[in-house]
């Protein structure tokens, strides 16, 4: 398996658009913290604008933590597609190849293969998750320092304390690992049926657009299926940045407001990884290579 | 007639008497309040507003005569009442040029304190109206509600321990007026939206805000580089 797992790693990084994914993800982390580093503070303003008309707020907002929250923000909704350009090309680029058939003579099964092409393709997913990390936190961090870390939300605001911030993003990283993986195994699960990438990787993005749009809808007949779309729970990690507050209204450090509803999403996701590799297992198990 | 000019005449008299002993209450608080050149304070800071969540803040506090007034938060982000500068009571005594009304006696918990109410005689000043609530026994105010233009009204409550001596508190609670806070989905990315409306009581609430200071260990007159307050 070990082996196996090595051989499906080598043949993504030895293709050109793996690398696209990095340099894309550099590439909009880069053009983000130029822009805030320049202009960071009209961006500010225009987001406190409400909030400053009654409070005076003082202190070093625009640090690492809000300019990664902010970037995460906008990222995780897109990196989705640029783990599509690998997961779903998994198997159907086999079979585009012609190497399909060669590599199912070997004496493996093919739920051994499959498995192994997965292990690659969630390792390439969390090599890019952590590419995102270094670059939009630690960059983050080493260009705009460290503070609270104050978050404007639609209806109220957090402040973490500084000291309370990074396990958070620990969390919120490892939940993105998660999210990101069922997006891989959903991909992954497209490119059984197909003989070229392009069909599963434009349909894995179609699927993630459609369900997004279903699940940010705020149409009551829409919401009986949101609770069961993984796109409603793909933005759970931002719960990792709300914080619980006592009866004095006295923020508690360490806590978070909503446990339950990161468990609950984090259990939608991971049925939903394993429901699109066993449902890729069956079909493949079943199907007739002619490629 | 001669009764009736003669009851004009007394009550003239009185309420100009009132009227003087209001202003030498004014001038004993801050006769004591002018013992204090400058001052810096550590304290502990809590603030209390329906849509902010925010930890307990150790905070330090700067005063220089004669109204260069600053809290900062160690290390962090502090967020404070709009008009903040007034936090020091200095500042609410600390012009000449306003006339006093002597409102009467009223209790406020089991203390007796004499009300005065301070009309500022510049028409560009902010401070509409400042009602002071004075125990004139320690000549220390012990409430303040100042009606603003511009930031609305605002109330601190005094809590006095060692440093009473010098017009200074232990603890200052700050309660004002919030303006109702909503950001666009749009721009905080938030599309998911699982919120209840809230409830009148709810929306009331929401637009008080609340700041308690707790005071400790104050260096009084020992200097403070102005710098402080850039």
């Amino acid at each position: 398996m070990y082996s196996l797992v090595q051989v499906e790693l080598y043949k993504i990084f030895k293709r050109p658009r793996t690398y696209i994914a990095f340099g894309a993800v550099a590439a909009l982390i880069g053009i983000i913290q130029f822009g805030l580093k320049l202009d960071g503070k009209s961006y500010l303003d225009f987001m406190l604008n409400d909030l400053s008309s009654s409070l005076e707020i003082d202190g070093k907002i625009l640090n690492g933590y809000l300019v990664c929250y902010v970037m995460l923000q906008l990222l995780l909704v897109h990196v989705p597609l640029l783990i599509a350009l690998i997961a779903a090309d998994m198997i159907s680029g086999e079979a585009n190849m012609g190497t399909l058939r060669l590599l199912l003579i070997k004496p493996y099964s093919r739920t051994t293969l499959l498995l192994a092409k997965f292990i690659a393709a969630t390792i390439y997913t969390l090599l890019l998750l952590v590419w995102l990390a270094i670059l939009a936190l630690f960059g983050s961090m080493l260009l705009f320092g460290t503070d609270d870390m104050f978050l404007l939300k639609t209806s109220y605001v957090v402040l973490l304390k500084e000291s309370d911030v990074f396990w958070r993003y620990i969390g919120a990283f490892g939940f993105a690992a998660l999210a990101m993986t069922t997006v891989a195994s959903l991909g992954f699960f497209l490119s059984v049926f197909a003989e070229n990438s392009i069909g599963p990787i434009v349909a894995t993005m179609s699927v993630i657009v459609f369900f997004t749009i279903l699940s940010t809808l705020n149409i009551p007949i829409f919401n009986l299926i949101k609770p069961y779309l993984f796109t409603t729970h793909m933005i759970g990690w931002k719960e990792f940045f709300d914080i619980k507050v006592n009866d004095s209204n006295e923020a508690i450090i360490g806590s978070i407001q909503n446990p339950d509803k990161i468990i609950k999403a984090a259990v939608v996701l991971f049925i939903h990884t394993i429901g699109f590799f066993v449902a890729t297992v069956l079909v493949f198990r079943k199907k007739d290579i002619l490629s | 007639m001669k009764k009736c000019c003669l009851f004009v005449l007394f009550v003239f008299c009185a309420s100009v008497a009132m009227a003087q002993d209001a202003s030498q209450l004014i001038k004993k608080v801050k006769a004591k309040l002018e013992l204090v050149d400058n001052y810096e304070a550590t304290g502990v800071m809590k603030t209390d507003i329906a849509f902010i969540k925010a930890p307990i803040g150790k905070i330090k506090i700067y005063f220089k005569k004669p109204n260069l007034f600053k809290i900062k938060k160690e290390g962090g982000i502090s967020l404070l009442p709009k008009g903040g500068l007034s936090v020091n009571l200095s500042s609410l005594i600390a012009s000449s040029n306003y006339s006093t009304i002597d409102a009467g006696i009223q209790d406020l918990g089991s203390k007796k304190l004499r009300v005065v109410k301070l009309l500022p005689n510049e028409e560009s000043s902010d401070v509409v109206i400042s009602t002071l609530y004075i125990n004139e026994k320690e000549s220390l105010i012990e409430k303040a509600v100042t009606t603003t233009k511009e930031n609305g009204t605002y109330t601190m409550l005094m809590r006095y321990g060692a440093f009473s001596n010098y017009g200074l508190p232990d603890q200052v609670v700050f309660e004002f007026n919030t303006k109702n806070y909503k950001l666009p989905k749009g721009i905080t990315l938030e599309f998911e939206d699982d919120s209840k409306p809230l409830t009148a009581a709810q929306q009331l609430k929401n637009k008080k805000g609340r700041v308690e200071i707790n005071y400790k260990n104050y260096v009084v007159n020992k200097g403070i580089p102005a710098a402080i307050f850039n």
